[in-house]
């Protein structure tokens, strides 16, 4: 029984990385309808900058801070010249950029930052709790994800420009004629997308240790955490996430060795989602004729 | 014949079959085939290999186009399908001596099968969705290929003898593999050609573009989704199975998510709902990465990656899909 | 009265086809015109070509300044209102939050506005915190027109607010329009299938045949004319 709770509290840990990661992809998901298959590696990209400031002899939150900054104006930026010639164009155009991009950043960390293993410090002291059912880091990495979805929630839901980004992600025409600046919004939801996916990489860099493919299968697990939560819903998607760390965990320990561990767990949750094909909080698009 | 029946039969003649290509078409198709076949006499060795395995590559794209361009069911897994035709191939050559041109019909059958066994629960799935579930596919696989590993050889992969050229055409294994294939290419691609442009392709294409109109006009949706499904693994099923004849050799790496999403790039450059755009796509699987070596060989897939973008910014419809919109585009504007 | 809005050789196209042939505008401010039509004459794309929702050439004059470059979030900041073709609601969103759209570039007389609205259509109040999407076709087609005015509009743009609509509904809606052009001080440009009822209300009415103004005047005038009494007022 200690052994279910130890290894449930860890994949919770897991699943809260995923489920930031996760909360990157639904935010831009819900402003353009694409999923960007280059946030993790946006994530690692953005870590290295945190690391190269930490090395530089800056304190971590103030390295923590600036990257925040530079990640979202970084995000911004791929949104206004990356993705917005493919933003009218067939969704798979799109989908080959995101792509591209993911390429681009992984090789570029891989060419100027080398593919050895660094160490990354960590907020978070690393002691047991509660009788070493889980540890300060897992309850830390917790709370940091709750407190971001919750600041996102207040955001949309209390302030101008989080209803206008709502707007024009609904209906992008509807909002120009209320003098929304859709493009904009869209640059900032792609920012906070990126900050997201930031705190998401420091975080897990302490555990993984940083390198350029850090986050490809912390990736994998947040997609898969994404549209079990429903694809267009912030709380589904960190649900999903936790869900996700833990059925790993639990697979991984009880079920399968690790081998096959992978498989079985999407294979779980493509079950789940065969009865739910929108994810536990997804809405069905009403489509009218 | 009454004035009525001829007219049944007329139409009747209409709706029987897909329209025969017109003579100028022939000839042209047939003269490309003719230069394709004698291309091997002017290339060494080595760069017939490579185009034996873009022409490989053309007949999994297009398998991906049928399914993704045609139907607009999306998938990331096309890797997986490739890997299970290569392995029927191989495991029928090394463990049962079947002779190498036999495992194509078992290797088409086994993935049409496959496919439409996925292509059964797939219909409950949209956009993102479909594309997990297809993503777990091509991610399963290698797993499962090191796991059940009596049969795949595991980790170390299945070595096959090499292919022998019939000896009464003094040719060498590299060309004669090349022209196999082609014919193998030509073959599929007229096949291709048949089904999308008739009835079938005609339901592809109005369940992609309107699947509750389709389902208003009698198209049965469920039915031609998994068609689709099944017919497009039959075709990247046989291109894996021919990969593994050329090549030699299966190892589950060589089949990881890196190739399904090869696959579907080399699918969206090429043009994702045409037939002639799968061999741009093989093109620039097989050719694209060696020329970002070239370029850069300190981080070649960052200009792979760029090179992608550059593509989708120039021709966002694909190059084969691209030069289709601007023929119509100038048709309508200086005729 | 000087013209609030002029367009000026007008031509609008979709992909290659040119579907406003180059027409020529006048709305009087304080005034109602309407432009008439049959369907697929062109006249929503004039409404559209005026926002830039839709590729145009020629000259577009706002209160004198030439706006025909502007992007649609740009012409709607210079107070142009459009209630466009099918209501535009955010259906996913709040009647409440529609309203704050509406809202969205004027900060700070929002609440104010808001009280106005809920005024001009108390139903819309009794809905405030309900899914736009769930409301009737009679109080979307309302709840558009609020958000509309939230923008406190110099020129409203209204795309066949009774389209789909019963008629006692539209009588309503149309006694509000009336009320609102009064009290609110707003040019109204409609457009409008139903002829008969927009002639009793418009100044000035034009009438457009496949992208262009086959005639122009007063409504009264355009209403006793034999060629559109025959063909749109049906006697």
């Amino acid at each position: 029984m200690h052994q279910f709770l130890q290894q449930t509290f860890s994949g919770l840990g897991a699943g809260a990385i995923y489920a930031s990661l996760a909360l990157a992809l639904v935010m831009i998901y819900r402003a353009t309808d694409l999923v960007n298959f280059a946030q993790g590696e946006m994530a690692m990209f953005s870590t290295y900058i945190a690391w190269t400031l930490v090395n530089a002899g800056l304190p971590f939150w103030a390295a923590f801070f600036i990257t925040l900054f530079i990640s979202f104006a970084g995000g911004m930026a791929i949104e206004r010249i990356v993705i917005r010639p493919v933003e009218s164009a067939p969704v798979l155009s799109a989908v080959v950029v995101t792509l591209g991009l993911l390429l681009i950043f992984n090789a570029t960390a891989g060419w100027i930052y080398t593919y050895t293993l660094q160490e990354f410090p960590s907020p978070f002291p690393d002691r047991p709790l509660f009788g070493a059912l889980m540890t300060t880091r897992d309850l830390g990495v917790i709370a940091v994800t709750l407190a971001m979805l919750a600041l996102l929630f207040v955001f949309f839901r209390f302030t101008s420009t989080g209803l206008a980004m709502r707007a024009a992600a609904q209906n992008p025409e509807s909002a120009r004629l209320c003098g929304v600046r859709v493009g904009r919004m869209l640059a900032i939801g792609w920012g906070l997308a990126a900050a997201i996916g930031a705190i998401a990489g420091i975080m897990v860099a302490p555990v993984l240790f940083l390198d350029p493919n850090m986050m490809s299968g912390v990736l994998l697990y947040a997609f898969t955490g994404a549209l079990l939560g429903g694809i267009t819903s912030p709380v589904g998607a960190v649900v999903g996430g936790l869900i996700v760390g833990v059925t790993e965990n639990l697979v991984g320990t009880y079920l399968i060795p690790s081998q096959l561990k992978l498989t079985v767990a999407l294979g779980l949750i493509i079950l789940v989602l065969v009865f739910k094909p929108n994810g536990l909080f997804g809405t069905a698009i009403v489509r009218r004729v | 014949m009454t004035q009525e029946s001829t007219a049944t039969a007329r139409v009747s003649a209409a709706a029987a079959g897909p329209p025969s290509l017109v003579t100028w078409q022939w000839t042209a198709a047939a003269a490309l085939v003719a230069f394709a076949a004698a291309l091997p006499l002017g290339v060494s060795n080595y760069h017939v290999f490579e185009l034996t395995m873009v022409m490989i590559y053309a007949i999994a794209v297009l398998g991906l186009n049928i399914l993704t361009g045609y139907n607009g069911q999306i998938s990331l897994g096309h890797g997986g399908f490739f890997a299970a035709g290569a392995y029927t191939a191989a495991i029928l050559m090394h463990r049962y001596g079947v002779p190498y041109w036999a495992t194509l019909p078992p290797a088409a059958l086994i993935c049409f099968v496959l496919g439409l066994l996925f292509g059964l629960p797939a219909l409950r799935f949209e956009g993102p969705y479909l594309a997990l579930v297809t993503l777990a596919m091509a991610v399963a696989m290698p797993q499962m290929l090191k796991y059940f590993d009596t049969w795949t050889g595991g980790q170390q992969g299945i070595n096959l003898v090499k292919v022998q050229p019939p000896v009464a055409l003094g040719i060498g294994r590299d060309v004669w593999l090349y022209l196999f294939v082609l014919a193998v290419l030509v073959i599929a691609m007229r096949i291709a050609a048949n089904i999308l442009h008739g009835r079938t392709g005609r339901a592809f294409v109005a369940i992609r573009d309107h699947p509750i109109a389709a389902a208003a006009m009698g198209i049965h949706t469920a039915r031609y989704k998994t068609l689709a499904f099944g017919i497009s693994t039959l075709f990247t099923g046989v291109a894996g199975a021919l990969s593994a004849i050329v090549i030699g050799f299966v190892a589950p790496e060589s089949f990881g998510l890196f190739l399904s999403l090869s696959f579907l790039v080399g699918s969206a450059i090429g043009g994702i709902a045409t037939i002639p755009g799968a061999i741009v796509g093989g093109l620039f699987i097989e050719f694209v990465p060696n020329f970002a070596n070239d370029i850069s060989d300190a981080a070649p897939w960052a200009v792979y990656g760029l090179a992608m973008l550059l593509f989708m910014y120039a021709m966002p419809r694909g190059v084969v899909g691209s030069v289709g919109h601007w023929l119509t585009w100038s048709k309508q504007k200086f005729l | 009265m000087r013209p609030i809005l002029q367009l000026r050789g007008i031509k609008a196209f979709y992909g290659q086809s040119e579907v406003l042939h180059g027409i020529d505008v006048a709305i009087e401010e304080g005034g109602m015109t309407v432009l008439l039509g049959a369907n697929g004459a062109g006249k929503t794309t004039a409404l559209r070509a005026i926002c830039g929702t839709v590729r145009r050439e020629g000259e577009i004059l706002f209160a004198g300044q030439r706006i025909e470059r502007r992007a649609t979030e740009d012409v709607a900041r210079l107070r142009i209102a459009h209630v466009p073709e099918g209501r535009g609601t955010f259906v996913g969103l709040t009647v409440e939050e529609n309203l704050q759209l509406g809202g969205y570039a004027i900060r700070g007389r929002a609440a104010a506005n808001m009280q106005r609205m809920y005024g001009y259509f108390p139903v819309l109040a009794a809905y405030r915190r309900r899914q736009a999407g769930a409301l009737s076709g009679g109080e979307q087609q309302m709840l558009a027109i609020a958000r509309a005015l939230m923008m406190e509009p110099r020129l409203l743009l209204l795309d066949e607010p009774s389209f789909g609509l019963a008629p006692r509904i539209v009588e309503e809606i149309f006694a509000i329009i009336e009320r609102i052009r009064r009290d609110e001080h707003v040019s109204v440009l409609l457009v409008e299938q139903n002829a008969s009822l927009a002639l009793e209300l418009a100044d000035h009415a034009y009438l457009i045949e496949t992208g262009s103004v086959v005639a122009s005047g007063t409504a009264k005038s355009l209403a006793d004319n034999p060629q559109v009494r025959r063909s749109y007022l049906g006697y």
